[in-house]
């Protein structure tokens, strides 16, 4: 198989704003890239144009082989998508969330079950599992929505900055979760502004600032080819110091 | 392609509802009973006849045309808009092989069931009291079935160019609440002067709650239809206007 991702010249304005400033990546079988930037940077913009909540100005895209938008629907059959904000169905339990969730996908009834089942043991929300959303904290629903991701058996999960706003227990939970599907062999695509994230997740980190791609390497060649002490230096030395938001 | 993947919208829709069915129900019914014993039976003694006929009588094809109009209408405008804009639950499914556009086709649908089951259940306690006096009543339910998806589609318009929940007051209010008074629905358009007649005539209940006496009675008025194919080109166009719409919206 080629590139799970290939995108060649990505352009995203709106108005006079330019989000995503030419962007160009590949991203092969069992990656993991992470789009490090500051607040406003273009990188969730980059990451909803790969499952179409946008629509590229100009550029190619294409994901495991399918043409964006044109076959957006195959795309869909086959990502897992872990948007920042928490889409859980809040008023479905945490069963009926896998469960629901796998229909969109046509996943047979007995097939959905057996996947909820494992994926509730894995995401240890046993106790959970039958519980409304409202019981659950933020740590317990950042694991769902990965879990629900997975529900399809995803060939590239796309997270948009998968532990912002989780306590370090939560986050370090996470984090092996998702090396452990990394090391199954799951492309993974993330967003983050978190460097200890990005070092110990992602193969290859793009910085991302003013929707362009300022800087590209392994965690380790950035920091070393910049003579930085490492990833945070290198973030602000790239990015300057001043404010975002 | 399109329906069948709604239906799952309408399924996750489906299993919330049962789960607080109860009030679902209550919700459903509740209010067009209450007025139908009240107004029916209550008022109903007072005035006598209308166009020869025993108030009850004129008023139940209306009150079920009512309610079918309230059910739908509540449906695609808070409930979808809390879906949309709140619950998020448009966007995640928008990322699965099921789209935009499905996912409130699959909306329109629920919101036109509920109000549905407002109406049959209605029909129900109707016609069990033997208020219904022609055979021709079974046509009711194609129109009933036309007003459920109208409303559910006019309220998903209004859901999709809501910000807040204020747009809603003022369409529930004075939009829906005139209709309710005002379609030839408690009395006959007929004690209205000229001019409120041809006023009361544009609004779309008053051809469906004219239409639905009509069958009732084995009498339909057909002119009523042209307002009825009016209707259902609007229809029609709700439903793509929603979804481009919807789509423009959460589409950047």
């Amino acid at each position: 198989m080629g590139y799970v991702v290939e995108a060649r010249d990505l352009v995203k304005r709106f108005g006079s704003l330019t989000a995503v400033d030419h962007v160009s990546f590949q991203m092969g079988g069992g990656e993991c890239v992470g789009f490090l930037g500051p607040n406003g940077a273009g990188k969730t913009t980059i990451l909803r144009t790969l499952y179409g909540l946008a629509r590229l100005t100009s550029g190619e895209l294409s994901i495991l082989g399918f043409r964006v938008p044109e076959q957006m629907r195959e795309i869909k059959r086959r990502i897992g998508v872990v948007p920042q904000e928490t889409t859980l169905d809040v008023d479905l339990t945490v069963m009926q969330n896998l469960a629901v969730y796998a229909r969109y996908f046509d996943i047979p009834t007995e097939t959905a079950r057996e996947r909820a089942d494992e994926l509730v043991s894995r995401f240890r929300l046993e106790e959970k599992a039958n519980a409304n959303l409202g019981s659950l904290s933020g740590g317990m629903k950042r694991r769902l929505l990965i879990a629900r991701a997975l529900i399809n058996r995803p060939d590239l999960l796309i997270l948009d900055e998968p532990t912002t706003g989780l306590d370090a227990q939560s986050r370090h939970l996470v984090w092996s979760h998702l090396e452990a599907q990394r090391s199954n062999g799951l492309a993974i695509l993330l967003t983050t502004q978190h460097m200890e994230e990005a070092e110990r997740l992602c193969g290859r980190i793009l910085v991302i600032d003013s929707g362009r791609v300022i800087a590209e390497g392994s965690p380790q060649s950035l920091v070393r080819e910049a003579r930085v002490a490492n990833l945070e230096q290198l973030f602000l030395k790239l990015t300057g110091t001043e404010l975002r938001d | 392609m399109i329906w069948r993947l709604a239906l799952k919208v309408f399924y996750r829709n489906f299993l919330v509802w049962k789960r607080y069915y109860w009030m679902s129900f209550v919700e459903a019914v509740g209010e067009p009973i209450l007025y139908f014993v009240a107004i029916g039976f209550g008022l109903g003694a007072v005035i006598g006849e209308i166009d020869g006929r025993p108030y009850i009588e004129f008023l139940s094809p209306a009150l079920i045309a009512t309610s079918i109009m309230f059910g739908s209408s509540l449906e695609t405008t808070y409930g979808s808009f809390t879906r949309l804009k709140i619950e998020k639950v448009f966007q995640s499914i928008a990322v699965t092989p099921v789209s935009l556009r499905e996912v409130i086709a699959g909306e329109i649908l629920w919101g036109a069931s509920k109000g549905l089951v407002s109406g049959i259940v209605m029909l129900l306690v109707v016609g069990s009291m033997g208020l219904v006096h022609s055979w021709m009543a079974i046509g009711v339910i194609p129109l009933l079935v036309l007003e459920a998806l109208f409303f559910s589609s006019l309220g998903m318009m209004m859901t999709a160019y809501a910000r807040d929940y204020s747009v809603f007051v003022v369409y529930i209010t004075l939009g829906l609440e005139s209709m309710f008074l005002f379609s030839g629905t408690f009395f006959p358009l007929s004690s209205l002067p000229a001019w409120a007649q041809g006023l009361a005539w544009s609004l779309p209940l008053t051809p469906i709650v004219s239409m639905a006496r009509g069958l009732f009675d084995g009498a339909p008025p057909w002119s009523s239809a042209i307002g009825l194919l009016g209707i259902a080109a609007a229809t029609a166009l709700l439903v793509a206007g929603s979804m481009a719409k919807i789509s423009r919206r959460l589409i950047d």
